[in-house]
């Protein structure tokens, strides 16, 4: 058993570290605060191949592990947890599924485009009555000769004015239940097809998350991905993928607030000397250590799995339920040892307090990641 | 065109600290990167493969762990790694330093040789030069901007205390170049996945025609005589106080000194 | 080489526009003490076109001889020209120990010097005495700074050394000295001098203010953050009559320009007052500024390196603590 990174991955952490700390760090601030999409910094993460990391060469990926993925969203998050998430919503949720179900020519069709970052990717599965209980789809694809025709609308979805291309859910049968959902591709430029509201969000507020609505949007046939009826299991199993994202950007939010209330703590100082000095100081911050390492191993054994091919679901379930509890309980601690300054905007924890929250939400909320578990455990 | 880049792996002594009770260097978790000025360097050379289709090889001399930076070098899209160790090169100055990179160079088709303008382990500025001078190459040193007519001859701005000036000179030719100059590349994802898949050739002293009197210790004339930790003068006093009140007692210094 | 047959210590009286610049004037203070020591002359040699009157002045610094090269050629400095005429007067005069500025023109001619000469070359040195068998100790900053080493050129001759600028203390100027004045013509190899076209010297405004001839400065680091902080220590620095000048963090981050950094990358200064400000007093910035008369060091961080080079350290926010000096200073004038 191996723990270690690989010299690949060392590299890599090199190069993904300087690139978060230079290019996207400085922005963090200004991205939550202007509730703005930080396209520039994408273009800059397309130059270099961090849309299309585990995207094999063929298909104009960088031909990376998903370790390495995984890697790029934690210390993005570190920085900014809006740049994190909209690289996770990217790959996970968008061209994994294009991957892992898509025929040859819509391989062909989409990943060499998503992985240069020319397209930005999102996934449309929860709608205003199917949110945990994702199975109540009301949005319907009716075949109509040669096309698809959509009808309904998704909300909270990540990347939606952005993205190019949406890997959406739609009931085809409701008589049969789950097994009357399918899987489309929509491209963001299909007829019917346009961009409702905006959400005002408490945290990740750079992260572009808006309704999708569908009238009458035609598409032509062969966008269907995956097989008739089988996109209920689809978007559980991209769901599986899309929470070792999640995990990892709850992790990278906790190891960010971590860094900063080291630096704070050893530069405040109270009752003459500084704060990291005190007991109660430096056993809240051994613990919060400790979870924030076992939980970086959850997330790398997760993907560990899905590089080698064994089922993640209940690990991925664990990685993103744990780091997301994590990231909360390490961010309020954060604000709780900055004091009142804690509280204010002149310091980041406070951002990542309210950036930690949504991964205790979205992708599953922790209950849901509790019942994943359980159900593996008392099957 | 073919272009080669020297580089350096070093110390990162921005993160060098002194141990305030000995004054000795604490080198412990100090990281090794490519020098500043020399990824400068590197970034000029891919910039002439992008609009030209030049072909860049880097080569370092050092110890084995100096693969670190070749691949990284491979990772930013160099064509070609060399690293070139061996213990009979050990314990070089500048001079041997340079005598050994030229003959590696000898035996290498070059238009452009580029390296940094220093290394900030020594700073000493060189190396380039010296290169430059075994070969019988023109040089400009302190570069910060670089123009090719596509042909034969380079433009280059360089800096000098003043301002800058502008000179011309014909491939085969040798500039040193600043960090400053320009913003490095990242080293690409695909570049990181490829990296340790491809070849880094290793040469050793046989590889290059150098008699063994003009490298490693024996090629150089200088040799350290001894070193010491820097001796600091006593610190003064120091004050944790309001602003108010430090303001008067900076107000107060300068009177005393009459500074003002 | 027979080492014994080379005596004498030369200076490269490096000029720009036909003025001598002041390292040249530094670098015949210390010649003269080494000179002195070892019982030997000193030797300045002046390269330029129509420059010849200019010699009086080294000799009044302390040359007891120049030599001078006056030739079109080098009016401007380019490193072939200039390396053909020193090599030449090395290989016939034999000089013991060389010394040249660690100016962008010293640093560029001074290694292709040595390695045409085959000799040693020990840059950038803070110190230099003669050893017990009349060698040339040559001591540099190692590591950034913090180390010290003491370099020897043992077998080879001359023993070559750049000094920064401002590191070395001139002599008096005494104007009744006399010296003797040689013209030398040497022989130029124009292929190689033609493979450098020098197109155009353009001089900067923004670089005008040279900060090591500043008598205060006020140095900003990390702790200013950006511009507007910078700003703060601007006021301030009118208001003292001095300069700003700033780490390489806050270069690099493109806050300030490159020639107003301090340090080992950047220009040793010695003013009689440096304010830092926001520094952390890492050993490359140390090396620069630490032999300054007076340091006043600002700084929100207890254990900052600065706080030990520092005369009078204040523990505090420099945002809040440099305006309120500023106006202070205002109202009492």
């Amino acid at each position: 058993m191996d723990f270690s990174l690989s010299k690949t991955e060392e590299l890599f952490l090199q190069m993904i570290r300087e690139f978060a700390e230079k290019e996207v760090k400085p922005l963090a601030a200004e991205v939550d605060e202007e509730e703005r999409f930080p396209i520039e910094t994408v273009q800059k993460m397309a130059k270099i191949g961090l849309m299309g990391i585990p995207i094999p060469k063929e298909y104009g990926g960088a031909g990376g592990t998903n370790i390495m993925y995984g890697m790029a969203v934690e210390e993005l998050s570190r920085a900014c947890a809006t740049t994190g998430v909209i690289l996770s919503a990217h790959t996970s949720l968008c061209c994994a599924p294009i991957m892992e179900n898509g025929t040859e020519e819509q391989k062909q069709k989409y990943l060499p485009k998503l992985a240069s970052g020319e397209w930005i990717g999102a996934f449309g599965l929860t709608e205003p009555n199917a949110g945990t209980d994702a199975a109540g789809q009301q949005t319907i694809a009716v075949l109509d000769g040669d096309e698809w025709v959509l009808n309904g609308s998704k909300i909270f979805i990540t990347n939606g004015s952005y993205a190019n291309v949406f890997i959406i859910i739609a009931m085809t049968d409701k008589s049969l239940g789950t097994k009357g959902i399918s899987a489309f591709i929509v491209e963001k430029t299909d007829p019917g097809f346009s961009i409702g509201k905006k959400e005002k969000k408490m945290g990740i507020r750079g992260s572009a998350t808006t309704e999708l609505i569908f009238e009458d949007c035609r598409i032509p046939k062969d966008r269907q991905l995956g097989q008739l009826g089988k996109g209920f299991g689809l978007a559980m199993k991209t769901l599986d993928g899309g929470r070792i994202g999640i995990a990892a950007q709850a992790l990278g939010i906790a190891q960010g607030a971590m860094d900063e209330t080291v630096k704070y703590t050893k530069e405040r100082k109270q009752f003459g000397r500084s704060i990291s000095q005190f007991q109660n100081t430096q056993f809240q911050m051994a613990d919060l250590e400790t979870k924030v390492q076992a939980a970086r191993l959850l997330v790398r054994s997760a993907h560990y799995k899905k590089d080698h091919g064994m089922p993640y679901s209940a690990d991925a379930a664990m990685a993103k339920l744990f780091c997301a509890e994590t990231a909360m309980e390490v961010t309020t601690k954060a604000v709780q040892f900055h004091g009142g300054y804690g509280y204010t905007r002149e310091y980041p924890v406070e951002r990542m307090m309210r950036d930690a929250k949504i991964t205790e939400i979205y992708e599953g909320t922790s209950e849901v990641q509790r019942m994943v578990i359980a159900g593996k455990l008392f099957k | 065109m073919n272009i080669v880049v020297c580089i350096k792996q070093v110390p990162d002594t921005t993160e060098v600290k002194i141990n305030p009770q000995t004054g000795t260097l604490i080198r412990e978790g100090v990281p090794s990167i490519m020098n500043p000025d020399d990824k400068g360097g590197l970034e000029f050379a891919l910039q002439l493969k992008e609009q030209y289709g030049a072909h860049v090889t880097v080569i370092t001399m050092g110890l084995p762990q100096a693969d670190a930076i070749l691949r990284e070098a491979l990772a930013m899209g160099v064509d070609r790694a060399i690293l070139l160790t061996d213990r009979k090169l050990g314990g070089a100055d500048t001079l041997a330093t340079s005598s050994a990179l030229a003959g590696a160079l000898r035996t290498m088709d070059y238009d452009l040789i580029i390296t940094g303008r220093q290394a900030i382990d020594g700073d000493t500025a060189q190396v380039g030069p010296q290169i430059a001078e075994h070969l019988d190459l023109p040089q400009v040193s302190y570069l910060e901007h670089l123009e090719y007519d596509g042909n034969k001859t380079f433009t280059i701005r360089k800096q000098t205390e003043e301002g800058y000036q502008v000179l011309q000179m014909d491939a085969p030719c040798l500039v040193t170049v600043l960090a400053s100059a320009v913003k490095p590349r990242y080293m690409s994802v695909s570049g990181i996945v490829d990296a340790y898949s491809r070849e880094v050739e290793v040469w050793n002293a046989d590889k290059i025609d150098v008699p063994e009197e003009r490298i490693g210790k024996a090629g150089s004339p200088t040799s350290v005589f001894k070193s010491f930790p820097k001796s600091l003068k006593p610190a003064g006093e120091t004050f944790e106080v309001s602003p108010e009140e430090a303001v008067e007692l900076i107000v107060n210094k300068l009177k005393e000194k009459h500074i003002i | 080489m027979d080492i014994s047959q080379y005596k004498d210590v030369y200076v490269f009286a490096e000029q720009r526009d036909g003025v001598i610049q002041n390292v040249a004037f530094e670098l015949l203070g210390k010649a003269r003490d080494l000179a002195d020591t070892l019982g030997e002359k000193v030797v300045a040699i002046l390269l330029g076109n129509g420059i010849k009157d200019k010699a009086q002045q080294l000799i009044a610094s302390g040359a007891d001889k120049v030599f001078v090269v006056d030739n079109e050629l080098l009016k401007d400095y380019l490193t072939e020209p200039y390396a053909q005429a020193i090599t030449q007067i090395i290989q016939s005069q034999k000089p013991s120990i060389f010394l040249l500025g660690a100016t962008t023109i010293g640093r560029d001619l001074g290694p292709r010097l040595s390695a045409r000469n085959v000799t040693g070359l020990t840059a950038d040195c803070t110190k230099l005495e003669i050893g017990e068998n009349r060698e040339l100790q040559m001591t540099r900053p190692a590591f950034g700074g913090n180390l010290m080493a003491t370099i020897l050129c043992k077998e080879h001759r001359p023993q070559m050394s750049t000094v920064r600028p401002g590191v070395m203390q001139r002599i008096p100027v005494d104007n009744s000295r006399t010296g003797e004045v040689v013209d030398f013509a040497p022989n130029f190899d124009m292929a190689k001098i033609n493979r450098v076209k020098l197109v155009k010297t353009v001089k900067e405004e923004k670089s005008v203010a040279d900060i090591s001839e500043a008598k205060i400065l006020v140095s900003g680091g990390r702790g200013v953050g950006n511009k507007e902080g910078f700003q703060k220590l601007e006021a301030l620095a009118k208001e003292l009559g001095g300069e700003v000048s700033s780490s390489r963090a806050m270069v690099d981050a493109g806050v300030m320009e490159q020639s107003r950094q301090v340090g080992q990358t950047g220009k040793t200064v010695r003013p009689n007052l440096y304010m830092a400000c926001g520094i952390s007093g890492a050993i490359q910035h140390l090396a620069g500024m630490e032999e300054s008369e007076f340091i006043i060091a600002i700084n929100k961080d207890k254990y900052a390196p600065i706080f030990n080079v520092a005369d009078l350290g204040i523990v505090g926010d420099l945002h809040k603590i440099v305006p309120m000096l500023t106006e202070k200073l205002k109202t009492m004038k």
